[in-house]
């Protein structure tokens, strides 16, 4: 493995701390993706039937 | 005569479990979002970790730690099972926000929770079984936990034979069979509705 990418991995991982909690930048941000997915999926409509008619006779 | 076992089985599946809701064509209006896809994502990561599983088993650890199809697979493997659990919590969260046990889904809850449990226990052997430094780190730091709980003798996370049959022959059968009891539990009882799409008297479904 060669480049930005090696060295951008090759190293110890980045901790955040307040008080009591710790927690890695990488598990925070699969934490927050997780959240963001939910979210999406509760509030983007689902494509329906009716859409896809409604948009053929447009 | 009394009946035969065999009769006594069929009568019941079929009672139970018709073709028509074993397959069906038709869905409830309500299932028209986003948040119900998630069940049939974690499907399908799963079988994409069964079947790049089956490979790797086949092929080996010379093969996949060295061609580039291999590591190819190897990382096929490991991104669905990161996958797999991103829509497997997605579900759960859905799921648990929309008090999925209502209407008489008591079981399908608990066959999903105990789902999710032998998932991180096949996730974990997985771990240990990547024969890399990543996997020696991580046996050894489990190996403190182990035996902190004084289990550390019967299951050996330092012990990569015991681990691996259990990745590979054990805890897939285990979590299979939970699957599908599963997915046919919500069959059986059909997608539970939102909370707010139908009062909880119409909900019910008998047993």
């Amino acid at each position: 493995m060669t480049g930005w990418f090696s060295d951008f991995m090759n190293h110890h991982a980045t901790y955040l701390k307040w008080g009591w909690l710790q927690i890695s930048v990488s598990n925070l941000l699969v934490i927050l993706l997780m959240l963001s997915i939910f979210a999406l999926a509760i509030f983007v409509p689902f494509p329906s039937h009716d859409d896809e008619k409604k948009s053929v006779h447009k | 005569m009394s009946e035969m076992w065999t009769a006594k089985l069929r009568n019941k599946w079929q009672k139970n479990l018709p073709i028509e809701k074993l397959l069906p064509d038709e869905q409830p209006a309500y299932v028209a979002s986003w948040i119900y896809t998630f069940g049939v994502f974690t499907l399908a990561a799963l079988a994409s970790i069964i079947a790049t599983g089956v490979v790797l088993a086949f092929e080996g650890p010379a093969w996949y730690h060295v061609s580039y199809i291999g590591k190819f697979f190897n990382s096929m493997h490991f991104w669905s099972v990161q996958l797999f659990f991103v829509f497997m919590v997605i579900h759960l969260w859905g799921k648990f926000w929309m008090a999925a046990w209502r209407g008489n889904r008591t079981a399908t809850w608990m066959t999903g929770a105990v789902a999710f449990v032998a998932s991180i226990a096949t996730a974990f052997t997985g771990y240990l079984v990547q024969t890399n430094f990543d996997s020696q780190w991580i046996s050894f730091e489990a190996k403190d936990g182990f035996n902190s709980m004084g289990v550390g003798a019967w299951f050996n996370v330092t012990n990569l034979g015991q681990m691996l049959l259990l990745h590979v022959a054990f805890l897939p059968l285990i979590l299979g069979a939970i699957t599908v009891v599963h997915v046919l539990m919500v069959r059986k009882r059909g997608v539970v509705p939102p909370i707010d799409e139908v009062p909880d008297s119409l909900v019910e479904v008998k047993s």
